[in-house]
């Protein structure tokens, strides 16, 4: 038995490691020390909690008291009150937004009432660079009971029954793809792991590696046994520096325990794991594309057929799941189909973690059983929008996916409802837009990034969207036409039908989706000439109200372009004459309207 | 490290580190736990809350009781250090006052394991 009797977990995923919680970590280390107390408590650096908005977090157990936004100089308060004496530090615990009160643990938080965490299952609760832990926690039982236990078509049993799909974004039935690999004879087969999480604002794949690399080294074992390969390859993009130090770690680790390497738990059985490194190419999580750039040629897409199950790295059969969809693997094993597939809706099984940004109260990394409504998920999970406005979208999918509305705010959430919405669950970006987001603008930006991320193989992609983008810029300038409307639309569809590979085809998702949603906001830029939003800038116009004004001349002080002058106008009431903006000269960066006090400045 | 060697190893070596994750999974679930709370003020800590509390967690172990022990503030009681309380599933939550080593061990072995009143608790009506 040990003798510590508290444990203190600290963030050290790459969020709240950006605001300095390694030095929370040594602080906590040192100060202890001082105390005499490093036998007593156990500082641990853990992975993300998820709570990302009220970082970084540093969690107290056994009594669960959960501290957010802790600073460096904190520290010392912790330990004195609450590590000595048991006092919690109020001040530092999270406040409830609508009750004002003091929430001290996790299990009570809206933020996490509501969540399933299965893949996410030990982040936040391990050090992911001490694969004892791991071990503690259950970790490698399910490999050993594969290898022991089971034969390699069990396991692949296992996997169809449970229903677990692809969590990368098009949802294919994860058993069926490795039995499509095992069926397939080679001397050689590879076990791919795709952590090329290329969605903007998508970061999942990185928290699983960061949190429970071991997980991921597990799974890809256990599939190598299932379709008869020896080795894994890893491809994970090189922005990625600490999810690919710790998962060097485990690998390192793992070997040296031996479930990784030759005759794995005396069973006879080899597997090893090596990673490749990516650039960070959107288009290198297509699978053909990513096998492409491990085999050191372009990272561009080719057509399938030939699947990689059949043809795959260096031509050999190869099994490519992404990191997410590696994480659900070992727990399946462990508790069973039966168990993983009574989580879910009826054709979508288990959990999705999803990264919830934008305009939205709880910015964060959640997890949440397939079938749960957006609703619940904005509104008690996010603690609704930002600022009390209204919500307006949301953006699943990142740029393959599209926009959903109020009108799908009850609607269940799965890869199926997510498509018939004109969506998709892609790798579970969930970006949370309000009245102040611009639709056609949204739009514009997701279609930049296509073309940017474009590999330029195929017409349809590397120059319809291109195409796609300037009419969408023509648009927000206030020149767009009706026909170029209808334009817009028929060429998003021939791309789609077109485009060879999956970033080409669902690259018009953004375009068709805020079309279909919000047409009349589309119209209102071409036929007023307005932005309801207030976004593009080429469709405002910035004016005094004389009658509010009173003439203090703040406005034309902060004006970067001399553009505000004085009437001579006094409006009755006040002493001086109210100021005018010239707006041939208005460049339109709102300084004025930030620094009017009296609300005489508006924009239309 | 020697390497694991097969499936019942693997297993074994689970139950040595199992301990090691011990105080952070009772914390998941408390409740479901005796929870032994020891008020450890400045008064607790003089009168020896702390040796008490190390003292009760081992002979906890010992009696292989399910227990999770957490440091609260004081409780007020302070001609009565060390104070601990004791909340166990379904009961109602029990405070004893001027707990020391020996009547540590009658707590739990008495109170927790047989369920028989033992004297010096606080009785409500003074809470």
């Amino acid at each position: 038995m040990t003798n510590y009797n508290t444990h203190i977990l600290i963030c050290g995923g790459t969020g709240c490691k950006s605001s300095n919680s390694e030095q929370i970590v040594e602080n906590f280390k040192s100060l202890l020390a001082q105390h005499n107390m490093q036998d007593e408590v156990q500082v641990i650096k853990t992975g993300c909690f998820g709570f990302c908005e009220q970082g970084p977090i540093v969690k107290v157990m056994p009594d669960n008291t959960f501290y957010t936004q802790v600073k460096p100089e904190d520290v010392q308060r912790i330990v004195e009150e609450h590590i000595i004496k048991g006092r919690k530090v109020t001040e530092l615990l999270y406040t409830n937004p609508e009750t004002q009160k003091h929430v001290s643990d996790s299990k009570h938080m809206e933020f996490y009432k509501k969540q399933v965490r299965i893949a996410l299952r030990n982040c936040g609760f391990i050090d992911p660079e001490n694969i004892e832990e791991s071990i503690a926690r259950g970790g490698y039982e399910a490999l050993g009971k594969c290898l022991t236990e089971m034969t390699p078509e069990e396991v692949i049993a296992v996997m169809k029954a449970s229903g677990l799909r692809g969590r990368g974004g098009a949802g294919f039935p994860t058993g069926l793809k490795w039995e499509l690999c095992a069926k397939n004879k080679a001397d050689q087969k590879y076990v791919i792991c795709n952590a090329d999480e290329g969605d903007p604002g998508a970061f999942m794949d990185r928290s699983i590696l960061e949190g429970d690399p071991n997980s991921i080294v597990e799974a890809m074992a256990i599939c190598g046994y299932a379709i008869g390969a020896t080795k894994g390859l890893v491809y994970i993009r090189a922005e990625y520096p600490l999810a690919i130090d710790r998962l060097k770690i485990a690998i390192n680790q793992a070997r040296e325990y031996g479930m990784l390497g030759e005759d794995i738990m005396g069973t006879g059985f080899n597997f090893d794991i090596e990673l490749r490194y990516g650039a960070g190419a959107f288009v290198c999580g297509e699978e053909t594309a990513l096998i492409h750039s491990m085999e050191g040629k372009r990272g561009e897409p080719t057509l399938k057929p030939p699947f990689p199950a059949v043809s795959g790295y260096m031509g050999k059969p190869s099994n490519v799941n992404n990191v997410e969809t590696f994480a659900n693997v070992p727990v399946i094993i462990t508790k069973g189909a039966e168990w993983f597939s009574s989580i879910g809706t009826e054709k979508s099984k288990g959990t999705k973690v999803f990264a919830l940004a934008g305009q939205i109260n709880n910015v964060g990394l959640i997890e949440v059983p397939m079938g749960i409504t957006l609703r619940e998920i904005i509104y008690e999970i996010g603690g609704g929008i930002k600022g009390g406005r209204q919500f307006k979208a949301v953006q699943t999918g990142g740029p393959s996916g599209g926009c959903l509305t109020t009108r799908h705010l009850d609607t269940p959430i799965d890869y199926d409802s997510l498509v018939a919405a004109g969506s998709m669950m892609g790798s579970g970006g969930m970006v949370v837009m309000d009245e102040t987001s611009c639709m056609p603008a949204i739009a514009k930006f997701y279609l930049e990034f296509t073309c940017e991320e474009s590999c330029g193989k195929c017409t349809p992609c590397r120059i319809g969207n291109k195409r796609l983008c300037e009419i969408l810029d023509k648009i927000t300038r206030g020149e767009g036409t009706m026909d170029d409307l209808q334009q817009l639309r028929n060429l998003a569809s021939v791309i789609k039908d077109t485009a060879l590979c999956g970033l080409g085809q669902t690259s018009p998702n953004p375009v068709l989706s805020t079309l279909d949603n919000f047409w009349d906001e589309y119209v209102e830029h071409v036929k007023d000439k307005k932005c309801r939003a207030g976004v593009c800038k080429k469709l405002l116009s910035y004016v005094i109200d004389p009658e509010k004004c009173i003439g203090c001349g703040k406005c034309a002080k902060g004006c970067p372009t001399d553009s505000i002058t004085r009437t001579d106008y006094i409006a009755p009431g006040h002493k001086l004459a109210s100021m005018v903006i010239n707006s041939e000269k208005c460049i339109k960066c709102g300084a004025c309207l930030s620094g009017c006090k009296f609300g005489a400045i508006s924009v239309q | 490290m020697t390497k694991v060697k097969s499936l019942a190893d693997l297993r074994a070596l689970r139950e040595k580190l199992s301990s090691s994750l011990e105080v952070r999974e009772k914390g998941e679930h408390p409740e479901q736990l005796v929870q032994v709370r020891v008020a450890m003020g400045t008064c607790g800590i003089a009168a020896g809350a702390k040796e008490v509390m190390e003292h009760m967690m081992q002979k906890a172990h010992e009696l292989k009781i399910d227990a999770v022990f957490t440091q609260e503030p004081c409780m007020g009681y302070c001609n009565l250090e060390p104070t601990i309380e004791i909340c166990m599933p379904g009961k109602e939550t029990v405070v004893f006052g001027k707990v020391d080593n020996h009547r540590a061990d009658e707590i739990l072995q008495r109170y927790v394991l047989q369920g028989e009143m033992v004297d010096g608790i606080i009785p409500a009506k003074q809470q």
